[in-house]
Parts: C-alpha cells; structure tokens; sequence
C-alpha cells in the first residue's frame, strides 16, 4: 500500500491511510447515532442526487421532467493517528439504495449490522447482502431502552448467522460501547485472516 | 453557499430557501466525470496554493476545494463541506485533475488489504481512545 500512497516526492504531504467502515441496519436501528457517538468531527452528510437520466451520455435534454432522489450517507472520522484514519459511513436505510451499497461495500475493511431486537428482520437484508459480499460483519444489538432484552445467543439463531460472526451488545449512543463494536470488528477481520490481533 | 445570494433581495429567497440552482448546473449538465476514480476515502491534495491565478478562471466551487484541499481531505469531506451531491462533487474534481491543479490519492483495492500490522495498529488506537 506504500507505494500507492507516497507515489508523490518527498516535498509533498503525508497522505493518510483510510480505511472505510459500514455501519447498516435497519430504519430506526441507531446507525447514525453509532456514527455520531464514535466520530472525532461532527457527523458530516453527504448526498448523491439519483437520476434517472440515460447513463453514457452527458447531455440533460428531456431530463427536465425526470425524478430525482437524494440520498443522504451519515459519516463519521476517527484518527488513529497522523498516519491512519477510519471512516464510517452509514448505510442509505432504503432497500431501493442498494446500488449506492456497492460503492459504499467497495474495499470496505468490514461492516457493523446495527440490530433492534424489536425489529430484528430489518436487519436481514443487510446480513445477507454482507455474506454474499463476503464482507466481514459483526452484529451490533441496541439494546433500546424498553426493549426486551435478548441474549446475543438468541439473536445469532434468530439471525441464522454463521458461527463465527460475532454477536455483541451495544448502546449506539455511547463512546465507549460504540468502539467496543468496531474493536470487535477488526478483530473479526484479523481472526478471519489467521492472524489474531486480540492478544495485545 | 447559499448564504450570499447574488442580486437583489427577494423576499422568497433566503438561505433557508436552499439552493436556487439545480445542483448539475454547476457542472454545465455533465453527470459523469471526465475521469474516473474518485472513492468517497480517496485524498485530494491541491497542487497549487489557494489563490492561485490559474484558478481564476474557474467556478466559485472549484476554488473552494483548492482552498479545502491545501491539506490532504477525503473526497467526502469535500462533498460534506461544499454541501453538495458527490456526483457533481466528482465531476468538479475531475475538471480540477484534468488542469493538474489537484493531486488524487486512490485507496488501495488490493485483496489482502490492509496489512495486519494495519489492523493491530486500528485495534490499539480504538482501545486507547
């Protein structure tokens, strides 16, 4: 990867290194408050306007009357130092976005599936999208204040989920409980490589 | 951006009116960049200072992202920033490569990445946050 990011003199500036993070659910499941809670700035928007315009050309002609849709994508930066940087993007929440999911899912280290156990099959899409990607994913539970609380081992049958993806509980508005989710998905990354980072 | 509204005050018009162009005007109707590339974690670097008079000639939009990009920022900062959709943001980038007057730094795409000593570093630094 060195020789992709300090392609340019010694003169120019450190380019960091950024790895990209998915955090998806379903509507309502705390993807954007997990960004908010984790992000070093505040959570930043940023919008693709989707045409249906014809793909190949760039002329606008006849366009006028076409619809058009923004989609907004939550994200978030956290720092790991001068030279490394995560960035979570949260996932458009509607299943008819999920062309954006590709671009989103690509060179992706892993993803966070935020699930709402009183809810727990708007999370399935999701969960299914990542295994066939092969992206690796852990299972965040928000545990929402109310809700019946479940055991990750009922949630994993719930899920039907292979057995080494990690099922964790979560507070999405909490720091803490946030980072926790994301160390349990690098670890997950690194475990699926053979190469365990948890002992440190 | 909206903020200053061009010409005289009008009652309707105000920054809470948002934008009174069509986001693609700013990019002459073009919806494809010129160039490909441009992933959301991508680096711009500005190959020029901010100011720079072989940014005069262009738009408003392309002169913000020199004066953003004066330090390395990812592409959806850019788009964050400006407040505007990532596929015009791209086309505005696109112009500003084709006139050598930023630098892109494409993430690495390769299978094995990142290295492992990547993703201790990315566990020990969440951990001690």
């Amino acid at each position: 990867m060195d020789s992709v990011r300090s392609d340019r003199d010694s003169s120019a500036q450190r380019i960091p290194l950024a790895l990209k993070i998915l955090v998806a659910g379903g509507f309502g499941a705390g993807k954007t408050t997990l960004v908010g809670a984790v992000s070093e700035i505040k959570p930043l928007q940023t919008e693709e306007i989707l045409t249906d315009a014809g793909v190949g050309t760039d002329d606008l002609v006849g366009v006028e009357s076409k619809t058009t849709t923004t989609v907004a994508m939550d994200f978030g930066r956290i720092s790991i130092n001068e030279d490394l940087q995560v960035y979570l993007f949260g996932t458009p929440g509607q299943d008819r976005f999920w062309f954006l999911w590709d671009e989103l899912a690509f060179g992706a280290l892993g993803a966070v599936v935020l699930a709402d156990t009183r809810r727990l099959a708007d999370c399935f899409p999701s969960v299914d999208y990542f295994e066939r990607r092969g992206t690796p994913f852990v299972v965040g539970v928000n545990c929402f204040e109310g809700a019946q609380q479940f055991s990750p081992a009922s949630v994993r049958v719930a899920l039907d989920l292979d057995p080494d993806v990690p099922v964790v509980l979560c507070d999405a508005r909490s720091r803490q409980s946030g980072k926790g989710v994301l160390v349990s998905l690098v670890e997950h990354v690194a475990a699926r490589r053979g190469v365990p980072v948890s002992a440190n | 951006m909206q903020d200053d509204l061009p010409g005289p005050h009008h009652d309707w018009l105000d920054s809470d009116a948002g934008p009174v162009v069509r986001p693609y005007m700013m990019t002459g109707g073009r919806v494809r960049p010129a160039i490909g590339g441009f992933d959301l974690v991508a680096f711009v670097v500005a190959a020029v200072p901010s100011g720079d008079s072989r940014a005069d000639p262009l738009q408003p939009e392309h002169r913000q992202i020199l004066r953003l990009s004066q330090e390395p920022i990812s592409v959806a900062e850019v788009a964050s920033y400006l407040d505007l959709p990532l596929g015009v943001v791209r086309i505005l980038l696109a112009d500003l490569l084709t006139a050598d007057l930023i630098a892109m730094h494409e993430p690495s795409s390769a299978p094995s990445f990142p290295e492992d000593d990547i993703l201790k570093a990315v566990v020990n630094g969440l951990r001690a946050l």
